[in-house]
């Protein structure tokens, strides 16, 4: 009898199992966690992946069609006007993008992160500068200010990913300084804040871990944004310089030849499609499960 | 609420100020003006011609001043690519950028605030799912690209509408689709919480119980609620889209000011991609200021704080 009651009861699961069991039932999660997955592999590999190497030209293979529009297995992309395998060049072109999100991401996550935590713990005057900061931030036009220092500066990597970092940490701060107001009112910092706890303590153990979760979900939506405007800024020729395997800049050189070789910006631009889109399932994934309301 | 108005305009001036100097600076500190105009080929006494013709040899400060008090009264400069006044070459070109954003923002909110309804009185129905899914991929598809693909679609291969020019309403009907979607799904979303909020509340129980028809409930009562925060949305996007609009316009080669932007920037025409940050962060601030004067005086508990 009292044996029966006990098995009724479902096995206790420790908060973080209930996290993984929530996430694997979320769809979105599941599916964009799973693509982007095998994008990141793909970039990762992609010396190994690619059947050519991405640089090389043969003008006698110029503009091949993929295999789905009558061209060979030997290009399974086809080649675009310089005879550059299209596949070798895609697969390159995803470390760049992946890289150029990820980094900016970070970049502005800590940018962000600084001033909302700041703000949102100290309020007051502290918080009266980080809001007036965000407003500033945000009446800059960024695509127009991006395009302007980068080209100034020349569009390497690593001015792209800085002048983009410098620019998208907006969304982190306003986030962030809400979620810091609403951990700050709980009774565990007050009791820490009692108990005589140092600032950095009370920020890095208290604070930070519980606004964690929207940091992540604001960092995959920011890293898509970058990946975006890298695109963008590619695209109007004042962004990554060729031969750089750019997706952006491969669509730009498919403009050219739209008339008669449109597979030439529909490819980099499902690539382009496919790594957004992932990115921002799993964005939202992750915000549906960690989120209180997503719980049941 | 005059205070309020005061108060708020007071924070515009400021964060304009400071947009103005930060852009400066940036560019400014991002290369050496004089190289740039002088081009490689330049010799250093040359280089040093232009750096005391232009300007260039004074104190950042002094040259920030001095631009700063002719640019507040309309005198930008002349532009270094064109030759000609900055001032009188925005001018020119504004009004289709202006037009452009106007004719997309309606576009958007034609399209948005329907659906959001729709989604709203039926929530978790197909049409809610369908809704949720277009914003999804509508925020993944890259701006310029999805321009290529309609140019392909409805240029090249159905001839009925012209891939470039401005030369008639036709030429607006593309770059306002391109530029219009991208607002969209914010403003759908927006709508349909909005919404879904206030079809909760007891004065729409109240209506019904009334007994008055769907329709009534649904349009004079719950929606003119639920537009508050859609309207200033909306006025945060069109300035949004103003500075998206260089992406579009090149793409379709519009001739408007963003267009303007990207042969500026591409010919590192200093005195006019200064201008042209300051006037689009302007939009940006006025639209803002606008849907918060507009905000305080549809809800006056926003007043108070």
């Amino acid at each position: 009898m009292s044996a029966q009651t006990v098995a009724a009861v479902p096995p206790r699961l420790t908060p973080r199992q209930q996290l993984w069991r929530r996430a694997w039932r979320h769809k979105g999660l599941v599916f964009g966690a799973t693509v982007l997955a095998v994008i990141v592999l793909l970039a990762v590999f992609a010396p190994l992946v690619a059947p050519h190497d991405p640089y090389r030209q043969n003008l006698l293979a110029r503009m091949v069609p993929p295999v789905f529009l009558g061209g060979t297995w030997d290009h399974p992309l086809g080649t675009d006007a310089l005879g550059r395998d299209y596949l070798s060049r895609l697969l390159y072109g995803a470390r760049i993008s992946l890289m150029i999100g990820f980094v900016t991401a970070m970049i502005s996550a800590v940018i962000g992160s600084v001033l909302g935590i700041l703000g949102g713990y100290f309020g007051g005057k502290v918080d009266a500068v980080v809001t007036f900061l965000i407003s500033v931030r945000l009446a800059m036009p960024v695509v127009l200010v991006a395009l302007a220092v980068v080209a100034l500066l020349g569009g390497s990597l690593i001015v792209m990913m800085t002048v983009l970092g410098l620019l998208l940490w907006d969304r982190f701060a306003v986030v962030l300084r809400t979620a810091t107001r609403q951990v700050r009112s709980m009774e565990y910092v007050a009791a820490a804040e009692v108990l005589g706890a140092s600032l950095p303590r009370i920020l890095f153990k208290d604070i930070l871990p519980n606004v964690m979760s929207q940091l992540i979900v604001i960092a995959t939506l920011e890293m898509a944004h970058a990946i975006l405007l890298e695109a963008s800024l590619s695209f109007l020729g004042l962004g990554v310089r060729p031969p750089t395997p750019s997706w952006g800049l491969m669509i730009s050189e498919g403009k050219e030849m739209l008339l008669f070789q449109p597979w030439l910006i529909a490819i980099p631009g499902v690539a382009l499609f496919l790594v957004v889109i992932s990115i921002n399932m799993f964005g939202d994934g992750v915000r549906d499960i960690t989120a209180p309301e997503g719980r049941n | 609420m005059l205070k309020f108005v005061f108060g708020k305009l007071l924070l515009a001036a400021c964060v304009a100020l400071t947009v103005s100097a930060v852009s400066f600076g940036l560019l400014h500190l991002a290369g050496d003006p004089a190289i740039a105009l002088a081009g490689e080929s330049a010799s250093e006494a040359d280089i040093e011609a232009i750096r005391v013709n232009f300007g260039y040899d004074r104190p950042l400060l002094v040259q920030y001043g001095d631009w700063l008090s002719r640019a507040a009264t309309g005198d930008f400069g002349i532009s270094r690519f064109f030759n000609k006044p900055v001032s009188e070459l925005v001018w020119d070109r504004l009004p289709i950028t202006m037009m452009l954003g106007v004719f997309a923002i309606i576009f958007a909110l034609v399209l948005a605030i329907p659906m959001g309804v729709l989604a709203a009185t039926r929530p978790n129905s197909w049409f809610d799912r369908i809704a949720l899914f277009i914003s999804v991929v509508g925020q993944a598809i890259p701006s310029f690209w999805f321009g290529l693909i309609l140019i392909v679609i409805f240029s090249i291969n159905l001839g009925w509408l012209p891939a470039s020019g401005a030369s008639s309403w036709k030429n607006f009907v593309l770059p306002t689709v391109v530029l219009g979607y991208f607002a969209t799904p914010a403003l759908m979303r927006l709508t349909r919480t909005g919404m879904l909020d206030v079809l909760a509340s007891d004065y729409v129980r109240t209506a019904r119980a009334k007994g008055l028809p769907t329709r009534k409930v649904l349009f004079k009562h719950a929606l003119r609620n639920a537009m508050i925060p859609v309207v200033s949305l909306a006025a945060v996007q069109m300035g949004f889209m103003l500075s998206g609009s260089i992406i579009v316009e090149s793409v379709f080669a519009l001739p408007g000011a963003g267009q303007l932007a990207w042969v500026s920037i591409s010919r590192n025409d200093l005195p006019m991609i200064q201008a042209l940050i300051l006037i689009f962060s302007m939009f940006y601030i006025v639209f803002t200021f606008a849907a918060d004067v507009l905000n305080a005086w549809l809800d006056p508990r926003l007043r108070v704080s």
